[in-house]
């Protein structure tokens, strides 16, 4: 097993950081500056910044935030929403960002991850697949922050993605984000049984347990949580200590 | 003056800030002559070997960091930056690197639990009586890449990681040149004070 990797996810909109239930229903957390920085110093491994109401905009306004907590933020930074372009990407890694997480943009144009990863190296292209569990026992990927449907499966998409060159894969459960009930252990199983790249895991952690659940299962290569910090049900600080009683690896 | 190379390629955003956070004297530059003048020089990096070199090259800067070297002017080369510092790669084809330690890149080995890229953070494992060996114990640092240095010249490896059990360069040095495998502007407290140690390095000779 390699050491947990505890990514903290901050949904941005406007100059706040929110946080809903299954990507809806928004509530104020507070400033992404002051949140990055407090997760910093309490021992988070990397940061994900995701502009919440970009791909309805068409554009990202997280320049300024990235800026802002990269000054003393020492660990990698990664920024999705509305990322459309290379321009887009450039800006982004200009403003101090390590990688952004591409989901609508690659869907319609899946090119762009091509591109970008020759561009700019694999390792900074995430792919961002938002998945929704549909009868018959399958996923459907969703775009535009789970606002949209777009029929493809997500594990022939996560393949295809792969083999456009992106360096790591973020699955986001529709289902289970926000509520707090714990992972989608069969998603994140199925998936990283698909491809060979590094998957990162994310909603429904409620609880230190939902998180040694799933590093248990030697399913996810990071693990992706909101909730819990944000509502400060345990601090990455206690979530740490809780994996290290259980003999997980982690960085104190 | 710390000269901080720029060629075009990634984020040199925070390395910039983790310099300032230092409180240190430096500038970011493609200037073959800000090279030649400099103190200390730090390569980084992200991206493809065979592109990076390119660009090195077209930038006209190979040969002003081979003198600077030659002339024992401290270098840093950080990621991609490290792998620049041996003679070859692998990487997309065989290309040829700056040759300041003996070396060549290969593809990390995908055969266990571990992932290729290799994203990131690792305990380092200091080996011998070097500016490591007092890093405080169980000190981590953060990875992203696919390559790793190989080299018969062992004791130029001043701390392992252990990727798919296998020990894989992590600093490697020879004379005053120094590389750092993974990213010590993204590896947090520690990874500062290993930039710090670096510079400490270089102002003891």
């Amino acid at each position: 097993m390699d050491p947990a990797r505890v990514i903290a996810r901050l949904d941005v909109k406007g100059l706040n950081v929110v946080k809903g239930i299954h990507l809806e229903g928004l509530r104020i957390i507070g400033r992404p500056g002051d949140l990055a920085r407090r997760y910093y110093v309490d021992g988070v491994d990397e940061l994900l910044f995701m502009d919440v109401v970009a791909s309805l905009y068409g554009r990202n306004s997280l320049l300024g935030v990235i800026e802002d907590a990269a000054k003393d933020v020492f660990v990698p930074l990664t920024v999705g929403g509305g990322i459309r372009t290379l321009d887009d990407i450039f800006a982004v890694l200009r403003a101090g960002a390590d990688k952004v997480a591409i989901n609508t943009e690659a869907i319609t144009n899946p090119e762009i991850l091509r591109t970008a990863s020759r561009a700019f190296g694999s390792q900074c292209i995430v792919l961002s697949v938002e998945a929704k569990r549909r009868e018959g026992g399958w996923w459907e990927a969703l775009t535009d922050n789970g606002r949209q449907m777009t029929g493809r499966n997500v594990l022939d998409w996560v393949k295809e993605a792969e083999a456009l060159g992106v360096g790591e894969v973020l699955i986001t459960s529709v289902d289970q984000e926000g509520t707090r009930k714990g992972f989608d252990l069969a998603l994140v199983k199925e998936v990283r049984e698909k491809i060979k790249i590094p998957v990162i895991m994310g909603g429904g952690a409620g609880t230190a347990e939902d998180v040694t659940c799933l590093l248990r299962s030697e399913k996810a290569d990071a693990i992706c949580c909101a909730s819990i910090f944000h509502y400060d049900i345990c601090s990455i600080r206690e979530l740490k200590n809780t994996l290290s009683n259980e003999g997980f690896e982690v960085r104190v | 003056m710390i000269a901080v190379i720029d060629y075009g390629r990634g984020n040199l955003f925070s390395l910039s800030q983790a310099l300032q956070h230092l409180n240190t004297c430096y500038q970011v530059t493609n200037d073959p002559e800000d090279v030649a003048r400099a103190t200390q020089i730090i390569l980084p990096g992200v991206g493809a070997f065979g592109d990076g070199m390119r660009e090195l090259n077209r930038s006209g800067l190979v040969i002003p960091i081979q003198d600077a070297a030659r002339r024992g002017v401290w270098i840093l080369g950080i990621c991609l930056g490290m792998q620049f510092l041996v003679d070859s790669s692998e990487e997309f084809g065989d290309h040829k690197g700056l040759g300041l330690i003996p070396g060549r890149t290969r593809k990390l080995s995908t055969n266990g639990f571990s992932r290729v890229p290799n994203v990131g953070w690792r305990w380092l494992h200091p080996k011998g009586n070097n500016f490591l060996s007092d890093l405080a114990p169980k000190t981590m640092a953060y990875f992203v890449h696919s390559f790793a240095v190989q080299t018969d010249f062992k004791e130029s490896v001043l701390a392992n990681i252990k990727f798919n059990d296998e020990d894989i360069p992590a600093v490697i040095r020879r004379d005053n040149v120094i590389g750092y495998q993974f990213h010590p502007e993204k590896s947090g407290p520690a990874g500062l004070e290993l930039i710090q140690r670096f510079l400490r390095c270089s102002c003891e000779g």
